[in-house]
């Protein structure tokens, strides 16, 4: 097994797939965070109408089966689809990278606006009449209860990468799996196994948990200091 | 004082509804500018209700509260820069989850102030708490946490302070300490200053003015000798016995 992992290692193919999955994971997430940490932050510190419903969606969509989506951004995207027929260079082709992209990023978006709501609202809302009080703007209030709640938003974070980078019905449906193209590890795994390669999607499966590991190390130092304290 | 200047404040026929009760319903109310005005009263009398209108944080439901040359009404709120001009020191203040330092930075640094070392020193030295710059706020004892509240407060030169309850529960040395603060910021800097008690006699030592609040509505407002002296309403009277049930 570990001569696998090193002879894998050394084998392009399995680094063109491990750069796509970090890639294409690493760009939703940003989408999803760039997008849902303020979403987030809105719908746990504002109050307007239609909230409620918003924060009910949120939720459905944080427990939403990725597969699903899939299916919602393959019929998007397909020829005949909404998005596919406008033919818009901003609009990504089916079996590409960039459907993938955008499936991942639907799919983290409400894991990092929902879990960064319910980590503003734990923030006393005495703590955010201070602030103001200090004398700061609506936008210097948000960015500060932001950092209060860091440790909070740092796990919407890491919640929307763990969805997506482990993530196989979605990207499968959109990517389908196109060798040198759409492949990466979790529909590498699914291949592997289906042709009886146990040995291979078990390495596989071990780069995955590797990185999956690592990028939530990474995030944790960014906890880190309000853990030390 | 100076009665030359014009008031700081006036509000005029204010009032604060929440869902239908009344919790504020003041005719008339002037904080003369320099002045330490002390409102006492009890608790649930709407206090910190006009402090917070006082500070601009929520709009009256109807009258208006005049600011210097600005209003502040149901429809109309006031200026970045007059909001920056006031700030409360809370009931039950709440540090930022950062060092001493950082918090007592903070109004400098939303107000985008460079060099602020020496104010945040100052500010701390005036609490008598220069020797925590570097300690962690969510570390310190009640006592102090208080102080370092006024000392981020008061680091900003506001020309209205708010102050709610700034020594409830404190000991005696720590009300010490406040007290001789607020004594010498609106003495040196001529800070106009709000400062609601349940202390009569802090209240005392402090006001240049008191008033009293019952219900939400303003029962009495005199000089503080002719308050504690003379009051002129039999509530006040009560009230200043101790009567009053709080
Ligand atoms: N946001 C709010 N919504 C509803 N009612 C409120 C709100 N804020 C205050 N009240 C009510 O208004 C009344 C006055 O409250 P306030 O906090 O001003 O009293 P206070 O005089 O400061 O009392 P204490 O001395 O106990 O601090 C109270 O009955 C309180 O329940
Ligand atoms: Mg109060």
């Amino acid at each position: 097994m570990l001569d696998l992992l090193k002879s894998a290692l050394g084998n392009s193919d399995l680094a063109e797939i491990v750069w796509l999955s970090l890639r294409v994971s690493g760009i939703a997430l940003v989408f999803a965070t760039v997008v849902g940490i303020p979403i987030g932050s809105a719908l746990g510190l504002g109050r307007f109408v239609g909230r409620r419903l918003l924060v009910a969606l949120m939720y459905t969509g944080m427990g939403f089966p990725p597969v699903v989506i899939g299916l919602f951004v393959y019929l998007l995207l397909s020829r005949s689809g909404p998005l596919g027929g406008l033919n818009s260079p901003l609009v990504p082709n089916l079996f590409t990278p960039g459907a993938m992209v955008l499936a991942q990023s639907i799919i983290a978006f409400p894991l990092v606006a929902g879990f960064t709501m319910a980590a503003v609202m734990g923030v006393d809302a005495g703590l955010r009449q201070q602030v103001r009080s200090l004398g700061a703007t609506d936008w210097q209030t948000t960015v500060t209860v932001l950092l209060e709640a860091k440790v909070g938003v740092i796990v919407a974070v890491i919640a929307g990468f763990g969805g997506i980078i482990s993530e196989v019905g979605a990207v499968m449906l959109v990517g389908g799996n196109i060798e040198g193209r759409t492949r990466v590890l979790t529909t590498a795994i699914v291949l592997e196994t289906r042709q009886g390669n146990f040995e291979m999607a078990l390495a596989l499966g071990a780069i995955l948990l590797a990185i999956t590991f690592v990028v939530n190390v990474l995030m944790l130092r960014l906890q880190g200091k309000a853990f030390t304290e | 004082m100076n009665s030359a200047k014009p008031p700081a404040y006036i509000i005029e026929n204010l009032t604060k509804v929440y869902k239908t009760r009344t919790v504020l319903d003041v005719n008339y109310l002037e904080v003369r500018a320099g002045e330490i005005l002390a409102i006492v009263g009890p608790s649930g009398s709407g206090k910190s209700t006009l402090l917070r209108l006082l500070n601009f944080l929520e709009p009256p439901s109807s009258g208006q509260i005049t600011y210097g040359q600005e209003v502040f009404g149901p429809e109309r709120s006031v200026s970045l820069a007059a909001r920056r001009s006031v700030t409360t020191v809370s009931q039950r203040p709440i540090l930022l989850d950062r060092s001493v330092r950082a918090n007592v930075e903070f109004g400098l640094r939303l107000r985008g102030q460079r060099d602020r070392d020496g104010q945040v020193r100052d500010a701390l030295q005036r609490v008598g708490l220069a020797a925590l710059e570097g300690q962690h706020a969510r570390t310190l004892s009640g006592g102090e946490a208080q102080r370092v509240a006024l000392a981020r407060a008061l680091v900003v030169h506001p020309g209205a302070l708010l102050l709610d309850e700034p020594t409830a529960n404190l000991d005696p040395y720590n009300v010490g300490v406040i007290e001789e603060s607020i004594r010498a910021l609106n003495s040196e800097r001529g800070t106009t200053m709000v400062l609601v008690t349940h202390n009569i006699f802090q209240a005392r030592r402090l006001a240049d003015r008191v008033a009293l609040i019952l219900d939400g509505k303003i029962v009495e407002q005199a000089e503080t000798e002719a308050f504690f002296e003379k009051p002129a309403d039999s509530r006040s009277k009560a009230f200043i016995r101790g009567e009053m049930v709080y």
